[in-house]
């Protein structure tokens, strides 16, 4: 399909519009407060909530036979709720750790989850198709109902975010000075949980409950790279979050036999890979061109220091020297020709007609300076 | 029950068993997500192996599928040494990558063999009797209680040579590492078994009954003993009847093997998590309340015995007067009587309270323990 044709499906193209509606909600939700989840090390907590969610889902279809999105949220929220809850309780009153209870609970409930799934399929009413959907997501189903309520209850999170923005970057940078202030920081923990557990449910429909994690942590990983500072970093990762969702999603409506869950999961991590390398001050490139710079810079002044040493043995300072002396008392490890060339660019040293090297007034000069700034850091 | 129930159960708890193994470890080393992590994980190796050998029965596929399951590992530290994302955050980053790889490949170029990638998360159980090994000619049984024997007896093995190392290096690390065993060693030979146990075993059960099977039974085994060997073996033990309660829970309700096992792995991880006698939640309730009342007999003892032979001694040995010296609602102060009565700590001689000799000796011993 050409661009430009896309471009004008998106706006007017009943599906495609709906489903990039849809995961630009999704993006931006989970985005948004998976920065939290993020900074307060729970990033596998959207694991755990997003498999939890399965048996509220099979439940909720049960009890009323809808399947109606707002239903489904509804009995996904209330299970990965009562996940996350058991993983709290078990944290807290037992010495098992944090990951085990979430391996635990995630395993556990999303067994039971798939029980009930089974259950539902043998049902003879056989309504039950659909269902599936939920395990690895199907944008293309979306509708344009769903989106309008995955649009308000988001809207709703983002609201309640926003609201209580002084206290949840409390509450995720200095809860125990929080609580000195007199926040009450136990309800905003669970209410900051319950928006989370909201924001994965939102996006079981077209991520599905597998790989709805990922849309959580990743997301808010990428942004961190960019930015110190929670303001920057919440929105930036709405917006990455968004962009992936959006082209995951219209890349698996337009291609057959491309599920979209895993897709969104892919276009999130090529943006996380690149805010890996290429976020300015933090990105491993950066750092690596770095660090080759500044080994550069230290190898060329071990060897102006070298040559400097074996002169103050002489009565002239600038008393050349061949390369090969240089070498054997390991001055400049990486090539000392070539550190010495740059030397001779800079003015500091000159070769002689005997093909050895000496300082000239400018290296003595430079060799001191240096020497001089090294007692000043000391 | 027919021999094809027999043999399923029998499957169930030989994974059971080879999953609780390393899941112990798993579990006191905080890294149960990690199983998780590379259960999701080994679908990438599965996937890219077929396509190399094109054929879904080859042993290729197990290596690929190990493989891929120690790539997850190293993956996952390699991001943690960059420093630029957390540890947790970079587990949660790795294994969707990989798995969402998987499941594209299974989507476009794979659809039509049967490699799908529900079986993959439920696993086919029910199926698992049908696949035979054959041995000229002679059927000896299940293909995969064959496999997952095979493991089973690698984990004993494994565990059983390097119990000593993996011990120390799970409850000390630095003492482990001070001593010349390298982690880093430890760390990945613990994974390589991890990946082949859920390699092996996912066929049978599906990736998520891998992780509860590895994870509920060692962390409940974990509320009932402090003793590794004794833990390993309740975990097994735990583990089988997990997978044979769950058995019978599916046919009862007619759904999916591995679900209900997971289920049922959870349901016994609860009643342990209850009632467990030294760490159930019960338990710490009722230790909790006994010893509320000690500390309210020990301080009545005391407060009777600061007061004998004073001259307020008749006024402040009155029941009455509790209420308001030691501030204790009135229900709370006759209970307490009661219990240091029973505890034969003091006489109740009308509405006063007299302390007996054992009281006075009690009072005495608590002062001095401080």
């Amino acid at each position: 399909m050409e661009v430009s044709a896309l471009i004008n499906d998106l706006f007017f193209d009943y599906t495609l519009r709906t489903v990039a509606l849809g995961s630009a909600v999704l993006g931006i939700v989970s985005g948004a407060l998976g920065s939290y989840a993020v900074l307060r090390k729970q990033s596998l907590l959207g694991d755990a909530m997003s498999h939890a969610a399965l048996p509220g889902i099979a439940i909720a279809f049960l009890l009323t036979g809808s399947k109606q999105s707002l239903i489904l949220i509804l009995g996904a929220a209330i299970a990965g709720w009562i996940g996350t809850l058991f993983v709290m309780s078990i944290v807290r009153s037992t010495r098992i750790k944090f990951d085990s209870a979430l391996g635990l609970v995630l395993s556990v409930f999303f067994g039971f989850g798939l029980v009930l799934l089974t259950i539902i399929q043998k049902r003879p009413d056989a309504t039950q198709a659909g269902l599936d959907k939920f395990l690895f997501g199907q944008a293309a189903a979306l509708l344009e109902r769903d989106v309008i309520t995955m649009g308000v209850l988001g809207a709703i999170a983002i609201l309640t975010m926003m609201v209580f923005w002084k206290e949840f970057k409390l509450l995720s940078f200095d809860a125990d000075f929080g609580a000195t202030l007199g926040f009450p920081m136990r309800l905003l923990d669970i209410l900051l949980t319950t928006l989370i557990v909201l924001a994965i449910v939102l996006g079981l429909q077209t991520v599905g409950v597998v790989l709805m994690s990922a849309m959580v942590v990743a997301p808010a990983a990428a942004a961190r790279q960019w930015t110190d500072r929670l303001g920057t970093m919440v929105l930036l990762s709405s917006i990455f979050g968004a962009i992936a969702g959006i082209v995951g999603a219209l890349l698996s409506s337009s291609i057959d036999r491309l599920p979209t869950g895993p897709t969104i999961v892919l276009c999130i991590s090529v943006i996380v890979i690149l805010s890996l390398f290429f976020a300015p001050a933090r990105g491993l490139f950066w750092n690596w061109l770095r660090e080759r710079k500044n080994r550069g810079r230290l190898h060329v002044e071990a060897v102006l220091e070298g040559l400097y040493s074996l002169a103050l043995s002489h009565e002239n300072l600038e008393h050349p020297h061949s390369v090969a002396v240089l070498r054997l008392i390991g001055s400049g490890k990486g090539g000392v020709e070539k550190s010495l060339r740059k030397l001779e660019e800079q003015g500091l040293v000159k070769s002689t007609n005997t093909d050895e090297w000496a300082l000239t007034n400018a290296g003595i000069n430079q060799v001191r300076k240096l020497a001089k700034n090294r007692e000043g850091n000391n | 029950m027919g021999i094809e129930q027999f043999e399923i159960q029998m499957i169930a708890s030989v994974v059971a068993a080879a999953c609780a193994i390393p899941g112990v470890f798993l579990v006191l080393r905080r890294m149960a997500m990690m199983s998780d992590a590379i259960s999701h994980a080994i679908l990438l190796g599965i996937v890219l192996a077929f396509f190399v050998v094109e054929d879904i029965s080859s042993p290729i596929l197990i290596i690929g599928a190990a493989l891929s399951g120690v790539l997850t590992v190293s993956l996952v530290e390699l991001l943690n040494r960059t420093r630029l994302v957390k540890e947790d955050a970079s587990i949660g980053l790795v294994f969707p990558v990989l798995f969402s790889i998987g499941v594209i490949l299974i989507a476009r170029y794979a659809w039509s063999v049967h490699l799908d990638v529900h079986a993959v998360l439920l696993g086919e159980l029910a199926f698992a009797p049908f696949d035979r090994l054959l041995l000229f000619g002679h059927d000896l049984g299940p293909k995969s209680l064959y496999v997952m024997g095979t493991v089973l007896a690698l984990n004993i093995l494994f565990i059983s040579v390097f119990y000593k190392e993996l011990k120390l290096a799970t409850f000390d690390a630095g003492l482990a590492a001070a001593l010349g065993f390298s982690p880093g060693l430890i760390h990945y030979g613990l994974m390589s078994l991890v990946s082949v146990t859920a390699v092996g075993a996912f066929d049978a059960v599906g990736s998520i009954l891998v992780v509860a099977l590895m994870i509920a039974p060692p962390a409940a085994a974990y509320l009932l003993t402090d003793n590794l060997t004794k833990m390993i073996v309740i975990s097994v033990i735990l583990g089988v009847l997990s997978s044979i309660s769950g058995f019978w829970l599916a046919i009862l309700l007619d759904a999916n093997i591995a679900g209900a096992m997971a289920t049922m792995a959870g349901v016994l991880f609860v009643l342990v998590f209850l009632f467990s006698p030294q760490r159930g939640i019960i338990a710490i309730a009722r230790r909790r309340s006994r010893q509320r009342w000690e500390f309210a007999g020990k301080m009545l003892a005391i407060h009777l015995l600061n007061h004998e032979g004073t001259e307020d001694e008749e006024h402040e040995s009155q029941i009455e007067h509790l209420e308001e010296n030691l501030r204790w609602k009135e229900k709370f102060a006759e209970r307490v009587v009661e219990f240091a009565e029973d505890k034969g700590l003091i006489l109740v001689n009308g509405s006063r309270l007299v302390l007996t000799n054992q009281g006075r000796e009690h009072a005495k011993q608590s002062i001095s323990d401080d």
